[in-house]
Formats: structure tokens, C-alpha cells, sequence
């Protein structure tokens, strides 16, 4: 046991000296809130440049006076010309583009907008929907309906959204456990390949140095095997602990001193704006309170342990079949496989039906579930026996894994020169 | 006299290839013991076997007379062929995280470490990378985390390779310097002045089996085949050249000089005692020179594989 803590801490001492991994842990949240500060300037210059658009109605109903310039949007109204000389004109005025609201009788016939770029599809329906109100009223007036009266007796009822319980959610509940289901899965990939591939490369760099016959001439091999696993997976936590204090620090100081926030693209402005009204907030607060927060961090760490030494055991067998880095693209496969269908399961079917085959079916397979059942449990009305068989499962197949990673790893490390397949990993096991 | 290790019918199997077959050897006490054979013959199997690296299929092996068990290993010091240490690790400490992996404390580590470091003299690079330091130099830690546990069996796999000759002969030097200090010595190599010169026993290992195991004396003796170096003048060399190929089973006959001084190399049949072939071959010249040839490890090396092969 003394040479085991030995192991780990020569390991963890190692991964967190090492220049590069300094550099990565202190960097990276730089560059990360560099690029959020670089996205949220670029699309405030964005929306500064105004974009010219001429007008022209040829309707006997000034639409046109619906477009007021504004800071975005200069509208240059055209009058009294045709549409080819329209076309033509904005086009040596190299003009965004030209609305064209063509008549017949008089009246509006067509709605066409010239560009040669290409719009988007917000703006378009605002100019339609602007047009349209306006033409509707002027049909209504027309026809003699009073407009205020078809006013007054709109019903605009928003349907709300409560369990059985009696407990309110807002529209918003499905993406809150969505957020909290995919980051927590999204945190377990990075983190399995991030620090999975950093113990490969410390197995296949005692290889390529030779010590490893020293090392095992004193220690059983399963020692260094699983010292190098905890010591590279508590580097990997440290290192994720500093992201996560630094990132903090920085994105206060971000916020209070170039007064950008970062979050604030017009892509999720829509969100915001709803978030922003004072009861919509709320019951956003109440879904996040909603969520089985403890349940959610437990089983959070349960599923990230072992899917860690799931994956760090095939990864640490890979890296003793070879001889070095470019040689484990062949075995790299049932690795990324398992782990990209499981964010693909997780991403589209539990977030389409949490309770469906497919998703509880994944939630039991080892290699996906700590991913899969972490997406699910937000969602709640998971039985605690389907989350214990599956957490089961998980840990029985990891000592199996081990057992047998630990096999290839005791040969291949001792195994030089030779190119390793598949055939000679299987007969390895028989040994 | 209880023998330091003793491995009893080793057999290593790896799936269809025998590794070791039934091998078993005796290294006594004190004794610096050769363990030679080709290369693939099995020796670093047998090595791995004795530092439980590898576990033998059958058979077991006794260290001072107790069955080998996990803790031996801080009994046993081991220079693999393949040398290798953590290249961006401290040297000092990465000499200590080695010597307490071999179950010493860190005050005693650094106790002999310091002591190990002057006296190879590279005092100087305790708290440089393993990566500065010259391949010879490398070479010199290497031998330190070897012995500095002061196990009684130490286990060199080729340990003169990559050493420059100063180097080599002062490795060997302390090498020796540990035998008369009470250690067991096992030394595999290829080269064979290596073995000769420090040896006392040796075993050959070919093809996975033990073909060959003894006191180098013994061995030696053993395969005398009354071979001598004859050195005649001659009166009359056509007689001789004639005669001694005939009567002595000789090597091509040499004519060295002016003094028409014949040198040959002559095994003397088995129906003819030795002063009777001196007597003849006084008669065939004045006979300058008569000393058996003492079979060099080299030749038992070679004539025992090929003859095995």
C-alpha cells in the first residue's frame, strides 16, 4: 500500500509540474474568456453598421410609412419610378437590398425583396408581418369591422405548465434539465479523453524510456497500473478545480471592467429577454431549485469515477500494446465510438423521451451509461433500483476491464519492437 | 552450504512458444555466475522469473533456501539489458522515488545515494534532468539504483553495453568490489572476455534448455580435447609437413621465419599418450614450444550451440 501512494504521488506530482500542463491549466481559461470577449465584441460592431434599404410602394396605401429608420436599418424611400429603374438604382447604390411592394388596381398584389445577400429570416418576417397587419386593417376597414372591437375580443391565453403536484414550471423546465443533463455528460467525455489519452502517454512514455522493467522489478505491475490511473485522475480534478475558480475570477473582472456580456449574443437574446421578465425569471429559479440537485452531484460522482476508470483501464491497456503514440489510432476506435454514441444517444434520444427503450437501454450498457443515465436523471421519475442495476453494472464491468487491461498492460510493457493487432492483444489474454 | 538461488525445473510457456523448459540452475553463495546463450535462448525470461516480473509456469525458485516470495524483491537488484529512467525527472529525486519503491526510507536513501554519488563522482548532478546528463553518466545512476538497497543477489542483463571502456572497467571494479562484500552476482552477457575475466560458474542456455551449468574450472576441464600448440624447427620440412597432419589430426601447418620454424596447433589422438607424442614429434624437429590449448569460453560458447543447433 506504501508503494501504491508512492506511485500516486510521483504521478500527480509529474502531471501537475509538467510546463505544458501549467500552461494548459492557466491559459486555457484565458483563451476561453478571449474568445467569449472576442464573440461578444464582434457582434456588438456587428449590429453598429447600419444597412441601406431602399423602398418602393407602388400601392395607393402608403405602407412605406411603416419603415422608420432606425440604428440598424437606414430605409431610403423611392417614389414615382419604375421597379426596373428601382432594381437598378439601388444596385449602383449598392444598396442591402430593395423592398418591392408591388399593386394591382391599386391594391397590394405582391411583396418581393431584392438582394444579393442573404437575409435573414427575422428580418423578413418582420417586414411581412408589418405589411400584413397593415393591409389586414385596411381590408377590415374596408369591409367596415371595427378593428378595436376584433381587439377586445382576442383571447391571447399562455398555457401554464404545472406537475400534479401542483408545483408551477415555466416553458423553459425541458431546456433547464437539458442544460443541467448535457453538461454534466458533455464534462464526463472531455474529461475522459482529456486525462484518458494523458495516462496513455505516461505508459507508453515509461515504455519508450525503458524504466518500466525497473519499476515492475519492484512493483507489481497492477500497482503502477492503478497508481498511474488515480494520480493522472486527481492532476485531472485539480486542474479542473482551477478552471473552474479561474474562469470565475476572470469572467467577474471581464464583466466589471469592459462592461461586455459575454453571454449576451443576439442568438440566445430571445432566451434572455423571456428570462428577463420578471416571472418568467422566477420560474426558472423555481426549475433549477426543482431539480434533484443532490441526487444529481451523487450520482454526478458516482458515474464520473467510474466511467473515468472504465475508460482510463482500456486506455492504459492501449498504451502498453505499443510503441508509441502514432501505433494507437487502430485501438482508438472502441473508445471514441462508445463515447460519441453515448452524447448522441443522450443529446437526441433521452431528450426526446428520457424513458424511452433506447435511453434506458444505454443507460445500462457500461461503456454508455455513466453518460447516458447522468443525461437522464434531471428528468426525474427514474426508480433509485434502475439507477443502483445500472451503477451495478457499471462497476462489476469495471473491475472485469481491469482485470483484463491489467493483463495486456503486465505483457506489453514488456513486449518492444513489435507491432501489436488485435490477434495478438486476444492471444496476450490467454497467456 | 545453502546456495544464494536455486531454480528448480523452470518452465515458461508463451502461447505456443517455450520460453524455458525445464531449466533448472544452481547460483552458490558469493559466486559471480555467467549465464550466456544466444540471443532468444531464454535467459531474460529467466531473469524476469527471479525478479517476479513474470510468474513460471512450473517449477520454483529458492532465494537463500526460501521459496521466492513478494518481498524478495527488496533482496534482489536487477540492471535490465533495456536501460531506461524517467528522462525529464530529477536524478536525485528520482533515485529516491526508485530506492523507497525497493522499500528503503528517504533519510537512508539519501544517506546512500549521497555515498554512491561521490564515489562514481557525480555528486555535481543531483538536481539535474536525467536528460542533460551524458549517456555514460545515465549509465552511472543506472548502476546506483541498482545496488543502493544492498540486495544480496544482484541481477546484471549485459551490463558493459554502452559503457566506454573507463567507464566498463570501473563498473566491473565495483562489481567485484560488491562480490567481496558478500553479494551473489549473476551476469548475462554475450562477451565473452567479460565472462572469463570475473565468472566463477557459468551456465549456458540454448534454445530454451539448459545445455551447460558448472564451475568454470570444471568446465574448462571438461572439455579439454588434448589439443597442443607445437612450435618445431625442422631439418627435414617436407617429412614434417607430410607426417603431423597424418599422425597428429593437425590444424593447416604454418612455416613462420627464416629458421624454417613450424607453429601448429595438433590434437593427440586418444591411443597415444602425451610423452610419446613428444617423443615423436622430437624426432621430426628441435621442439621449441609444447602447451595444451585450454578451450576459451568463446569455443565451449560456439561448439556447444552449434552443436546443439
Amino acid at each position: 500500500m506504501d508503494k501504491l501512494w508512492l506511485i500516486i504521488k510521483r504521478e500527480y506530482l509529474n502531471k501537475v509540474r509538467n510546463r505544458t500542463f501549467i500552461i494548459m491549466t492557466f491559459v486555457s481559461p484565458l483563451i476561453f474568456i478571449g474568445v467569449a470577449l472576442l464573440i461578444g465584441w464582434l457582434t456588438s460592431i456587428n449590429s453598429d453598421t447600419s444597412r441601406k434599404i431602399a423602398i418602393l410602394d407602388q400601392t395607393e396605401d402608403s405602407y412605406i410609412s411603416l419603415f422608420d429608420s432606425n440604428k440598424r436599418n437606414e430605409y431610403i424611400k423611392l417614389n414615382g419610378i419604375s421597379k426596373e429603374a428601382a432594381i437598378t438604382a439601388s444596385k449602383e447604390a449598392d444598396y442591402y437590398g430593395l423592398i418591392l411592394i408591388e399593386a394591382q388596381k391599386g391594391q397590394l398584389a405582391n411583396l418581393s425583396f431584392y438582394s444579393d445577400d442573404s437575409p435573414s429570416q427575422g428580418f423578413l418576417q418582420s417586414i411581412e408581418d408589418k405589411i400584413n397587419k397593415e393591409a389586414t386593417v385596411n381590408n377590415l376597414k374596408d369591409a367596415g369591422i371595427d378593428i378595436n372591437e376584433i381587439n377586445r375580443r382576442k383571447v391571447t391565453k399562455e398555457i401554464q405548465i404545472q406537475n400534479f403536484t401542483g408545483e408551477k414550471t415555466s416553458k423553459m423546465s425541458g431546456w433547464v434539465k437539458i442544460a443541467a443533463g448535457g453538461i454534466a455528460g458533455y464534462l464526463l467525455m472531455m474529461f475522459i479523453i482529456i486525462y484518458g489519452n494523458m495516462v496513455m502517454r505516461s505508459v507508453i512514455e515509461e515504455k519508450t524510456n525503458r524504466i518500466i522493467e525497473i519499476i515492475v522489478s519492484s512493483v507489481k505491475p497492477i500497482y503502477l497500473m492503478i497508481g498511474k490511473i488515480t494520480g493522472t485522475s486527481l492532476a485531472g480534478i485539480t486542474q479542473f478545480i482551477i478552471w473552474v475558480i479561474v474562469g470565475f475570477i476572470l469572467m467577474i473582472v471581464a464583466t466589471t471592467f469592459f462592461g461586455v456580456d459575454a453571454f449576451s449574443t443576439p442568438a440566445n437574446a430571445d432566451m434572455l429577454a423571456q428570462a428577463q421578465d420578471p416571472n418568467k425569471f422566477q420560474l426558472i429559479t423555481n426549475d433549477i431549485a426543482q431539480l434533484p440537485i443532490l441526487k444529481i452531484l451523487i450520482c454526478f460522482f458516482i458515474y464520473f469515477m467510474g466511467g473515468y476508470f472504465l475508460y482510463a483501464s482500456i486506455y492504459t491497456a492501449i498504451g502498453a500494446a505499443v510503441d508509441n503514440e502514432t501505433d494507437t489510432q487502430q485501438f482508438m476506435l472502441p473508445v471514441i465510438l462508445p463515447l460519441m454514441l453515448a452524447i448522441y444517444v443522450g443529446f437526441f434520444s433521452v431528450m426526446d423521451n428520457p424513458h424511452g427503450t433506447v435511453a434506458v437501454i444505454f443507460s445500462y450498457i457500461p461503456l454508455t451509461s455513466p453518460i447516458v443515465m447522468l443525461m437522464r436523471i434531471p428528468f426525474g421519475e427514474i426508480a433509485w433500483w434502475e439507477i443502483a442495476l445500472s451503477m451495478l453494472l457499471l462497476y462489476i464491468s469495471i473491475i472485469g476491464v481491469a482485470m483484463l487491461a491489467a493483463k495486456i498492460y503486465r505483457i506489453g510493457i514488456l513486449m518492444y519492437g513489435k507491432k501489436t493487432n488485435w490477434k495478438e492483444l486476444y492471444k496476450w489474454l490467454r497467456y | 552450504m545453502v546456495n544464494a538461488l536455486e531454480a528448480i525445473h523452470i518452465k515458461k510457456v508463451y502461447g505456443d512458444y517455450t520460453a524455458l523448459n525445464d531449466v533448472s540452475i544452481s547460483v552458490p553463495k558469493g559466486s559471480v555466475y555467467g549465464l550466456l546463450g544466444p540471443n532468444g535462448a531464454g535467459k531474460t525470461s529467466l531473469i524476469r522469473i527471479i525478479n517476479q516480473i513474470t510468474m513460471p509456469d512450473e517449477g520454483k525458485i529458492l532465494l537463500n533456501g526460501e521459496q521466492l516470495k513478494p518481498n524478495h524483491i527488496e533482496d534482489i537488484g536487477y540492471m535490465p539489458e533495456e536501460r531506461g529512467l524517467y528522462k525529464s525527472m530529477k536524478v536525485g529525486e528520482q533515485c529516491i522515488y526508485l530506492a523507497r519503491l525497493k522499500g528503503l526510507s528517504r533519510a537512508e536513501a539519501k544517506d546512500r545515494l549521497t555515498y554512491w554519488f561521490d564515489r562514481l563522482g557525480i555528486e555535481g548532478w543531483w538536481n539535474k534532468k536525467l536528460e542533460e546528463l551524458s549517456k555514460g553518466m545515465a549509465q552511472k545512476v543506472q548502476f546506483i539504483v541498482t545496488v543502493m538497497h544492498e540486495p544480496s543477489l544482484l541481477i546484471f542483463d549485459e551490463p558493459f553495453s554502452g559503457f566506454d571502456p573507463v567507464n566498463a572497467n570501473l563498473i566491473k571494479d565495483e562489481i567485484l568490489k560488491l562480490r567481496d562484500d558478500g553479494a551473489t552476482i549473476i551476469f548475462s552477457t554475450h562477451r565473452m572476455e567479460s565472462v572469463e575475466e570475473m565468472c566463477d560458474h557459468i551456465a549456458l542456455i540454448n534454445k530454451s534448455n539448459l545445455v551447460l551449468q558448472g564451475k568454470l574450472s570444471d568446465v574448462k576441464q571438461r572439455y579439454r580435447d588434448r589439443k597442443y600448440a607445437v612450435s618445431l624447427i625442422c631439418q627435414n620440412n617436407d617429412m614434417a609437413f607430410q607426417q603431423i597432419p597424418i599422425e597428429f589430426n593437425a590444424q593447416p601447418i604454418v612455416l613462420s621465419g627464416l629458421d624454417n620454424t613450424l607453429d601448429v596447433q595438433i590434437q593427440i589422438p586418444t591411443h597415444i599418450d602425451v610423452p610419446s607424442a613428444l617423443n615423436r614429434l622430437t624426432q621430426l624437429g628441435e621442439l621449441t614450444h609444447f602447451s595444451e590449448v585450454i578451450p576459451s569460453v568463446n569455443d565451449i560458447f560456439i561448439q556447444t550451440v552449434q552443436h546443439n543447433g
